[in-house]
């Protein structure tokens, strides 16, 4: 248990040694020569950055370094794709996709030798004259990082950096010196709206929360950390690199709606994020700033976290409630709303991580500061999970009203192998896809609905020329088939009829009527279902339906698939002129559809071979083994 | 879907006592269903009936509720898993990037179906959606161990690396 001035002074101490991870800061004062920072996210770790750290310990303690070098396992940085990521600082350099082998060079040239090893730096930034730091690369530079801002930059299970980085410094004001109707009026006028899908406006439920119910004798505070939507995992980075964040907002948002108990939902296929977790409450606990009376205040409250077991509908704010009591996690009517009859039927609010990490900011910085970033409606900054076919996968935070094209084209770097944007997916199995013509129109909340699309949590997932929206149509269908709760017929009953038509349709065995009806069906299951799962369902055909017709159109008149990916629709076919008669597709036909025909090849002694296209099982072995590229699929 | 053959269940001693530890020490929570059940599953690997009786015996919950449940969240399991558990990431961005394929390629090379266990007991295979390493996309988990950037090609030779 620490007392203010304590924290206070932690803060003091830490603050100087945090400032050396920032290139040029003057306020930098540090016992160690360099800070040595190792990515230990998902995808890094995924790609081998434990084995990086136990070799960079190991060879710091050869050269007897310990006492000058800081090793510290941070959070994600971002830049997934070129995983897994060092960073030493004070210089910056960014060292990308190294292995441990390569740790013995890094220790002997940089941090003895002082060089940097320019061959293992990421290229962009290497200069002529020497290096540059991350925050000078195209990824980095138009992103503005609030939610994100002590990812990748502190190490998450030790308190004391996020103290350093003013963390419970939010907490600590909001105690002394605002009652909860201010908070809820700075949160109000900050117009934050939550980042879990809706755009709600989050002051608005807390004012709710508080008001609604005035005689309450328990309240709760959740946190949505069952990030469902497959490719978005923002929420799971924050929890990563900077669990505090989350505990402080919700501390925040307990004192301001009168509630002394909060929940994280978290999922359990998040491993590391739970770990860090757990550590960050015992930690919170242990300095006092969870628990009984924080800070010598009458206000008390702490967290507990619980796992989800894998299902997408406890998104769903009500399905998650009843998921945390201990049921099927099935959604049901509202009203009456949360904020009246939540959790165990008590006043609750829910928010999402995401929303949770930009209101210590908030408070500190002002309402006004916040409001002062974004566009009219949507405030602030948005976090991205780019994927899919861009070349900077990653995390991405942006100012709202950036568009498609900065986040795609500058900071994701364009599309790779030199095809051509197609479509680009926001809103997850919610969400819908967005079409070339709206490249340049600033995303927000409500431009994206505006469009056909949804924010949703954030997943952006970039497609081009050579997928199929019919099949991406269907892809997302199976999903929703797969997640829906089955309480309410619409959705359970509904979203297994649309990918039924969808599976026709990309078989070829669809009419033109087929695709009037599906419209239809969508426009029933979105009007009747109960919870936003089957409301969404839809979006993600009626986008495509609306954007890429044609190529609905190609799929049930032509019976073709444009982009070469429904199987059902191929035809193989090898091209006499450009065959020299080698035999390799015939050797690697798993069917032995493939012989020679009785039409001349380019070779002199042999025909062409030809695709018995009433054996061929379109698996595309023969085109990947062709080497003059003679056959073609269509 | 899960494998519809039937396993004998052998759970110990020692395993039951883990489970009433864990029974004892949540008796008191609200909503500690969940949390038995996880781990539940940790202790066996799996949640047969007979693991659903002891906990519905224990914790005064109808066994209907319980078995309600746990079919259904994605992570409870009614059936055990192979010695070596493949997991395919068909979340968006890995199946933009041909992961439908890996998983078609698998079943092809297992001789099994999505959710089903090899008859010797050694792989199973399941679809799981994003595991949030997207920068590697497609990906696939044996057990622990993750493989990202992968193409159809890699796969025998990475079953092969497991005995």
């Amino acid at each position: 248990m620490k007392s203010l001035q304590e924290i206070q002074a932690i803060r003091d101490q830490m603050h100087p040694e945090l400032e050396l991870r920032h290139v040029g800061s003057k306020e930098a004062n540090s016992k160690y020569e360099r800070h040595v920072l190792i990515c230990g996210g998902t995808g890094c770790t995924s790609s081998g950055s434990l084995a990086i750290e136990k070799a960079l310990h190991e060879e710091i303690d050869k050269a007897g370094l310990h006492d000058k070098i800081q090793v510290v396992k941070t959070g994600c940085f971002g830049l997934c794709a070129l995983g897994p990521i060092m960073i030493v600082y004070p210089s910056g350099a960014f060292y990308s996709r190294i292995s441990a082998e390569n740790i013995p060079q890094i220790v002997q040239e940089h941090l003895i030798g002082g060089k940097p090893v320019k061959e293992l730096l990421y290229d962009e930034t290497v200069t002529d004259d020497g290096i540059k730091g991350l925050n000078e690369t195209s990824f980095y530079k138009k992103q503005h990082r609030v939610a994100l801002r002590n990812c990748g930059n502190i190490n998450p299970e030790d308190i004391t950096e996020y103290i350093g980085k003013d963390g419970y410094q939010a907490l600590a004001k909001v105690i002394n010196e605002m009652s909860p109707e201010d908070v809820i009026q700075t949160v109000l006028d900050s117009g934050l709206r939550g980042r879990g899908g809706g755009g709600f406006p989050t002051g608005m439920k807390w004012k709710l929360a508080r008001t609604i119910v005035p005689d309450a004798d328990q309240k709760y505070v959740c946190c949505n950390a069952d990030e469902g939507d497959p490719g978005a995992f923002m929420d799971r980075s924050v929890l990563e690199g900077d669990p505090h964040v989350v505990l402080e907002a919700m501390a925040i948002a307990g004192y301001a709606i009168g509630a002394s108990q909060g929940y994280i939902y978290v999922r359990a296929e998040y491993p590391i994020a739970v770990d860090r977790l757990r550590i960050a409450i015992a930690q919170a606990r242990e300095y006092g700033v969870l628990g009984k009376n924080i800070f010598g205040s009458d206000f008390s409250f702490d967290i507990d976290l619980r796992l989800g077991a894998g299902a997408f509908v406890c998104g769903e704010e009500t399905a998650l409630m009843t998921s945390i009591e201990g049921n099927r996690g099935e959604p049901r009517p509202r009203p009456p709303f949360p904020a009246e009859k939540g959790l165990y039927q008590k006043p609750t609010i829910l928010n999402n991580v995401e929303t949770y990490a930009n209101i210590p900011q908030i408070i500190l910085n002002g309402a006004q500061w916040f409001a002062d970033l974004g566009t009219e409606k949507s405030k602030g900054t948005k976090v991205f999970a780019l994927g899919g076919k861009i070349k900077n996968t990653g995390l991405v935070e942006v100012p709202m009203g950036t568009t498609l094209r900065e986040v795609i084209e500058e900071i994701g770097g364009g599309i790779p192998n030199g095809k051509k944007f197609k479509a680009a997916q926001t809103g997850g199995p919610s969400g819908g896809c967005i079409s070339p013509e709206n490249y340049d129109v600033p995303i927000d909340y409500d431009n994206l609905i505006a469009i056909g699309s949804m924010m949703g949590s954030g997943g952006l997932i970039v497609m081009d020329e050579d997928n199929c929206m019919v099949d991406i149509a269907k892809f997302f269908l199976e999903f929703t088939v797969d997640e829906s709760c089955g309480k309410c017929t619409p959705c359970r009953i509904g979203t297994k009829r649309m990918y039924e038509m969808l599976d026709k349709i990309t078989k070829g065995q669809a009419s033109l009527e087929d695709l009037d009806k599906l419209e239809e069906l969508c426009y029933y299951i979105k009007a009747n279902s109960l919870c936003g799962l089957g409301q969404t369902a839809p979006n993600p055909v009626l986008s495509t339906l609306k954007n890429f017709r044609n190529e609905y159109e190609a799929h049930v008149v032509d019976k073709k698939c444009p982009a070469g990916v429904c199987k059902d629709l191929l035809m193989f076919q090898i091209h006499p002129e450009k065959c020299v008669a080698c035999g390799l597709c015939a050797k690697n036909c798993p069917v032995n559809a493939i012989a020679e025909g009785d039409v001349p090849s380019k070779n002199p002694k042999r025909n062409a071979f030809v695709i018995d296209t009433t054996k061929c099982i379109k698996c595309g072995a023969c085109m990947d083994n062709c080497r003059p590229k003679a056959i073609t699929k269509g | 879907m899960a494998k519809k053959t039937t396993v004998p269940f052998n759970g110990t001693a020692q395993q039951a006592e883990q489970l009433m530890a864990v029974i004892a020490e949540h008796r008191d929570d609200r909503g500690a269903l969940m949390p038995v059940l996880q781990k539940a599953q940790d202790i066996y690997g799996y949640l047969p009936i007979e693991v659903q009786k002891i906990i519905s015996d224990e914790m005064e919950i109808p066994l209907e509720k319980i078995y309600g449940v746990v079919t259904f969240y994605a992570q409870f399991s009614l059936f055990p898993k192979g010695k070596y558990n493949i997991s395919v990431c068909l979340g968006t961005a890995c199946y933009v990037k041909g992961s439908g394929d890996l998983y078609d390629k698998l079943q092809e090379i297992l001789k099994i179906g999505g959710g089903e266990c090899t008859a010797d007991g050694k792989f199973s295979l399941e679809a799981c959606r994003c595991i949030g390493a997207c920068g590697l996309a497609p990906v696939m988990t044996v057990n622990e161990d993750v493989y990202g950037r992968l193409t159809t090609d890699q796969l025998e030779g990475i079953l092969a690396k497991y005995e």
